[in-house]
């Protein structure tokens, strides 16, 4: 019990100092997997109104792995990308292992599917009845797309939200293609993990409350927008 | 209907894979391209990082040179893999006998000592196996084998978990069985286990030293010249590898023997716990220590 008090007192003392380190690491998280969703998405919401839209063969094969995907664990793909990037891997000549840009690459590999999924699934449930209306209007093809998507863009929200909470809340691929490196690397995630190996329990608490601060917020912020564009 | 649906949304596939090519181009050109020269990629132990050493002498080295050192802290283990396949530029690990063998087969050059602590068993206070007082590890675990009494190992390959196994078969028993655990992660998280269960485990006396308070562990057998701990730093071999920062690597090796670093090390940890963590050794040999 006295250990979750000295961490409530440690966290707030860190936010209200705004300690620079603290603030360091909150920052880089932020943007680390802020890009990430942000590259999720990109690759994620085309890929998934094209399993959506298109029928073809062998597309439940793809829409199955989309789906399994979807529990990648975050050490697979922290493996995976930190193979490829190796100095000696095939994508050594970059030389990004151990910066903030490989964990972007290995949290948007740990997003994709997930936006990939859910904007798959948001489209399926659009109204079959609207679909049809808007191809017998005429649409062309891109005006059909826009609409769509336009129509599950509540959904699509639901999709950023998870996408963003997993990579934000992952540590297996931030440890392991990141290095937890002071100034470089280190995430809330894995600070927190660091200092838990170093006995520091009120600080490691204080650093996973700053954790689920912030993605209260950021979630807080879309669900707003959601309920806002629900409304009109 | 469908039909027309499917024919429409075919067209989004093209654009949908020059969005993935575009998006990936991008991720490495944000980034800028090429190793930077000024980064060194320090593999350690993860007894050198969570005792909070390296955050002391890092920043210095960092200051004076102008490198920026990445630390990896890893086992022991994974430090001589990453050095084996030419991923990381300077070592700071403490397995001896294995990093011979990495030295022997050209893959590390100019190893050195830097300091030492040494390994302790601990266990817990009321000690059932009464190990207590003993000095040999060997009989120690000859000891617990015979008792079963529950013991925790690393079973990661680090550097701690070598020495356990060397010191296993220098008692000369194979540890099995349901009084045998391995945890296989780092050596804080082991003592906690050791001392929830309320189990006999190997540690290095810093880490131990470094999260007492929380636990319920004594050191129980200690002093045995088996149980040193030698921490050494070796540059990987950049004849073998041309992508090492061999001069890097070079001025943090020569670093930690310096006397500025050499000093830090003496002192860390005695404000803390009245006793330093590592004992310095710039200078000396493996020989002057175990001989």
């Amino acid at each position: 019990m006295s250990l979750i008090m000295e961490g409530l007192i440690k966290a707030y003392q860190l936010l209200i100092s705004l300690d620079r380190e603290i603030l360091e690491v909150t920052w880089l998280t932020l943007r680390v997997s802020g890009t990430a969703t942000l590259f999720s998405l990109l690759i994620g919401i085309p890929l998934g109104t094209f399993l959506a839209t298109v029928v073809f063969p062998g597309r439940k094969v793809l829409v199955s792995l989309v789906n399994t995907g979807m529990g990648l664990p975050p050490v697979v793909a922290g493996l995976w990308v930190s193979i490829l990037l190796w100095r000696y891997g095939p994508l050594g000549y970059f030389g990004i292992l151990y910066t903030p840009a490989a964990m972007i690459i290995a949290q948007a590999v740990i997003a994709s599917p997930i936006v990939v999924g859910l904007t798959m699934a948001a489209i399926q449930q659009v109204d079959p009845k609207l679909k049809r209306q808007i191809v017998s209007l005429g649409a062309t093809r891109w005006q059909y797309l826009w609409l769509v998507l336009r129509e599950a863009r509540l959904s699509l929200l639901a999709a950023v939200m998870a996408g963003f909470g997993a990579v934000a809340s992952e540590i297996g691929a931030s440890m392991m293609v990141g290095g937890n490196i002071k100034g470089h690397t280190r995430v809330l995630t894995t600070a927190t993990v660091m200092e838990v190996q170093r006995g520091n329990f009120g600080l490691a608490i204080a650093i996973s409350m700053i954790l689920m601060v912030l993605a209260y917020t950021i979630t807080f912020v879309l669900t707003h927008i959601q309920q806002e564009g629900g409304k009109s | 209907m469908f039909s027309k649906v499917n024919r429409i949304s075919v067209g989004a596939s093209p654009g949908a894979k020059a969005a993935l090519i575009a998006v990936l181009l991008v991720a490495l050109m944000a980034v800028g391209c090429g190793p930077q020269e000024t980064e060194i990629i320090l593999a350690t132990t993860t007894s050198t990082y969570d005792s909070g050493l390296l955050d002391e002498l890092v920043p210095l080295f960092e200051e004076s040179s102008g490198y920026v050192v990445k630390p990896i802290a890893v086992g022991t283990g994974k430090a001589l893999a990453l050095a084996r396949q030419g991923e990381a530029d300077v070592l700071l690990v403490h397995a001896p006998s294995a990093e011979r063998e990495l030295a022997e087969q050209g893959f590390v050059i100019e190893r050195r000592l830097v300091m030492h602590n040494d390994f302790v068993i601990v266990g817990p206070a009321d000690d059932p196996a009464n190990l207590a007082g003993m000095t040999s590890a060997a009989s120690a675990l000859q000891h617990l084998s015979q008792e079963e009494a529950l013991f925790i190992s690393r079973g990661d390959d680090s550097g701690t978990h070598k020495r356990e196994l060397s010191l296993w078969s220098l008692a000369g028993t194979e540890p099995a069985g349901t009084w045998y655990l391995e945890t296989g992660i780092g050596m804080g998280e082991t003592l906690r286990v050791a001392s929830e269960k309320g189990a006999y485990t190997l540690t290095d006396r810093g880490t131990y030293l470094a999260l007492k308070d929380g636990l319920a562990l004594d050191i129980l057998v200690e002093g045995d010249s088996a149980m040193l701990n030698l921490y050494h730093v070796m540059i990987v071999n950049p004849e073998r590898f041309d992508k090492i920062n061999a001069t890097g690597a070079r001025l943090f090796a020569d670093f930690l023997l310096s006397d500025e670093a050499q000093n830090i090390i003496g002192d860390f940890g005695n404000d803390k716990y009245d006793q330093p963590l590592f004992i310095p050794d710039g200078g000396k040999s493996e020989d002057d220590l175990t001989g």
